[in-house]
């Protein structure tokens, strides 16, 4: 029974939210056609903007509103990049990966004189919302309670971007974008404009995430902090075929992964050994997929 | 007096030096099918795409229902009522058909797209044009005649008053094409007006009122259909007379030289070519026919040796050839002419020279030691240019800049210069006007006439009848008829083509 603590079932809910906002963005950026490999980065940038709006202010509101706008300031090379400039949109992700990990590293020592690890009393946390009447329900309580509002945003996110895409008339559009820009534009179709709103709105959704990584449990932001979250997302965006439900399926089983890694450290493992666990499913999954696909082609 | 609903005046379109309209009089009665045709580059598909507001022109207006417009887009020319179906659909494979024509003009409950509302409309439109489509079904599981079928309710919905089709039936089934005229003429019983780019001949007509020919960017003749006889339409078109049908002798098919048994490609319950089996001779015309998609590609990567088979056996020439590379099919005697003549014929970043050598280039005169003879490339190039009629500067220049018909040219020259015992011919006259089909015909009698064996796979039934000493009916892999040409014609290869082979028995 007590071989997963229900606390750290909870940590696990609250360590998904970036890798679920991040495979949200990821999936809509996919439906346009701008393959979009540069959450890591926009992650990092987010987490950077948060705490600094954190620390300046007091509030941990304003740092969540300067991820937001500082993310989607940094997106718009992606969106202008890939759409006006016509630019490779993996090459463009790399150069912004690159960039996050610099920029934020470089700022860090200029803002507050620090490297490596910023930490700082007046960095205000994000609160964790303790829903009474739920909280006190073992299990339930510390999954469905005892979260910050980012965590409870990106499952509402996960509904409205799933409601958005597959239920309106935007929706359809921006499926039709991705699959065919031609046969979009001759139906009167902006393709352009799509893609740019579309991947800036995917910086919000990564801005969020940034925010809630560096806000979320402790209020401190340390040098590529991100640490290949970005990535996984994009591994759950090839998982989940560009569908946002499925990705946020595969974050699901992501986190899974992760606290038993955490489980398996606490057993007495090594955890240079324990640290592999969630590539492994990572890498597990995409084969299992990859098999399935083949396995449908043929058939 | 029938009212006007098109009208264009002067139209001139130029690129560059090149003049593609040359001041285009147009006029279109409202609710009659309208011909245009023309050999290719004679400007019908500038004139379309001026029509359709994708182009601008640069002198010249248009006249819709009297009052003269400006198309700043396709969109704006939506509006004004025209639509367009494409030779390449412009449909989205993984969206159902619904979700196809009302993209972009969908109905709303609230901010929700109004399913319901959108399937009910599109049906209720379907059944009124009486184009049967299922609107709940996935287009990339449609045929692409009922695609076709979708792309005109796309344009009905968005209420097109004007519908250019261009090139319609070159992807279709003659009975699709049946269907296709029984949905034009329901149209124009509803007062719709039909713009037809074609250059069949047979099509224009069966369906059309009137006809427009254009040459060289101008309008060359304009006639009621009635009134016109197909010679006359062609000389309008080509400005000569030409031979339509091809004279040939009857076969005398020698000794075995493809041996195919049992070839197939791909796994499982129904691979893509199944177990397929035939023979072709020296001095014989073998025509595939089939709908595309029915494993006529795959059938001959495997013969050519761009793709292994999955079981069978090849013989050609008496050598096993199954399991060989693209070369080894060229030594043992092989000729072949790609669908693709952009992409699999030629390199397009090469000059017409270097594309007229590839194959011969370890062959004397055309290599010296390690070197090639410059000299010898060059004089071979302009003698294959100067006896196929391509029409290019000198053979220096890239063919990336080649019109198709040109390309054809070059890649069928290249070919037949080969004297390989077998030659496989894909789709040889697409897109390739008059004129050209004429020679090209011509060409390939001839060198059956020689001794060669020929496979033919075309779309073109006409092309197939017209050619062949024998016909293979290709259907989901198999064949299902293997008919002498005397005894076939269209309806019954049409039937085979759809998999009934009960009529045709």
């Amino acid at each position: 029974m007590d071989f997963i603590s229900a606390f750290m079932v909870n940590s696990t809910v609250q360590a998904i939210t970036p890798i679920l906002l991040a495979a949200l963005a990821g999936s809509l950026c996919a439906r346009v056609g701008v393959f979009n490999i540069a959450m890591e980065g926009q992650l990092l940038i987010g987490a950077f903007c948060a705490v600094a709006g954190s620390h300046y202010t007091g509030s941990a509101a304003v740092g969540v509103a300067a991820a937001l706008v500082g993310t989607v300031v940094f997106s718009l090379i992606l969106a202008y990049g890939a759409t006006v400039f016509r630019g490779d949109a993996v090459v463009i992700c790399i150069g912004m990966n690159l960039l996050a990990s610099g920029l934020t590293a470089y700022l860090l020592r200029q803002l507050f004189g620090v490297s490596g690890v910023f930490s700082d009393p007046n960095i205000a946390e994000l609160a964790k919302i303790r829903i009474a009447s739920i909280q006190s329900i073992p299990w339930l309580g510390w999954i469905v309670s005892r979260q910050t509002v980012l965590t409870y945003l990106s499952w509402a996110l996960t509904a409205l971007v799933a409601y958005v895409l597959y239920r309106t008339p935007m929706g359809l559009r921006l499926r039709g974008v991705g699959e065919d820009p031609e046969a979009a534009g001759t139906m009167g179709i902006d393709v352009r404009r799509y893609r740019v709103v579309t991947v800036l709105a995917a910086g919000a959704l990564t801005g969020l995430g940034g925010a809630q990584l560096s806000l979320g449990t402790v209020g401190i932001f340390s040098e590529d902090m991100s640490a290949g979250r970005g990535w996984i997302a994009v591994v759950a965006v090839m998982l989940g075929r560009d569908n946002p439900l499925l990705a946020a399926l595969a974050c699901v089983l992501f986190g899974i992964a992760d606290a038993l890694s955490v489980k398996l450290q606490a057993q007495g493992l090594p955890n240079q050994l324990t640290d592999i666990v969630p590539y492994v499913v990572t890498l597990a999954a995409l084969v299992i997929s990859y098999r399935r696909k083949r396995g449908t082609r043929l058939a | 007096m029938q009212m006007v609903e098109l009208e264009t005046a002067g139209i001139v379109k130029r690129f560059g030096t090149l003049v593609a309209n040359d001041g285009i009089d147009l006029s279109v009665a409202r609710g009659e099918v309208h011909a245009v045709m023309g050999e290719n580059g004679a400007g019908k598909s500038t004139l379309m795409s001026i029509l359709y507001g994708m182009q601008a022109p640069d002198e010249g207006s248009i006249l819709l229902r009297g009052q003269e417009v400006r198309f700043r887009s396709a969109v704006d020319a939506i509006d004004h009522g025209m639509g367009m179906v494409h030779q390449a659909f412009k449909l989205f494979n993984s969206l159902t058909v619904w979700e196809n024509v009302v993209y972009g003009r969908e109905p709303r409950r609230g901010p929700a797209l109004d399913r319901r509302a959108a399937i009910a409309q599109v049906g209720a439109l379907a059944e009124r044009f009486r184009l049967s489509v299922d609107p709940t079904a996935r287009v990339g599981d449609l045929s692409v005649g009922v695609r076709q079928r979708v792309e005109i309710l796309k344009a009905l919905y968005r209420d097109a008053r004007i519908l250019i089709l261009d090139e319609p039936t070159a992807v279709l089934t003659p009975q699709e094409r049946d269907g296709l005229f029984d949905v034009i003429r329901t149209l124009k019983a509803d007062q719709r007006t039909i713009l037809f780019v074609t250059h069949k001949l047979h099509e224009v007509m069966a369906i059309t009122d009137s006809v427009t020919v254009l040459r060289q960017g101008r309008v060359t003749e304009r006639m009621a259909t009635r009134d016109t006889t197909p010679a006359e339409i062609i000389r309008a078109m080509t400005g000569r007379v030409v031979n339509l049908t091809v004279d040939r002798k009857p076969a005398t098919p020698g000794a075995a030289v493809l041996d195919v048994q049992g070839l197939t490609v791909g796994t499982g319950a129904k691979p893509v070519v199944d177990k397929l089996s035939f023979r072709l001779h020296a001095g014989e015309i073998v025509g595939i026919a089939g709908v595309a998609g029915n494993g006529q590609t795959e059938l001959i990567e495997a013969l050519t040796g761009l793709r292994r088979p999955d079981g069978g056996r090849v013989t050609l020439s008496g050598r096993d050839v199954t399991e060989a590379d693209v070369e080894a099919h060229r030594a043992a005697g092989l000729a072949y002419v790609p669908e693709d003549r952009a992409v699999t014929g030629t390199a397009r970043a090469a000059s017409a020279a270097d594309n007229l050598l590839m194959g011969y280039q370890r062959k004397a005169p055309f290599t010296e030691g390690l070197r090639l003879n410059a000299k010898a490339v060059a004089e071979h190039a302009r003698r294959l240019i100067g006896r196929f009629g391509v029409k290019i500067a000198d053979e220096t220049v890239l063919v990336g800049t080649l019109s198709g018909g040109n390309l054809q040219k070059v890649v069928i020259a290249r070919e037949l210069t080969h004297q390989a015992p077998l030659l496989i011919a894909e789709q040889p006259t697409r897109g390739v006007d008059v004129g050209a089909i004429e020679f090209i015909h011509a060409e390939l009698v001839a060198e059956r006439d020689r001794g060669r064996a020929i496979l033919l796979v075309s779309a073109e039934l006409s092309e197939i009848l017209a050619l062949s000493d024998r016909i293979l009916v290709m259907y989901e892999g198999r064949i299902l008829a293997d008919l002498p040409a005397g005894a076939a014609d269209e309806d019954r290869l049409g039937l085979l083509m759809a998999g009934r082979t009960g009529q045709a028995a």
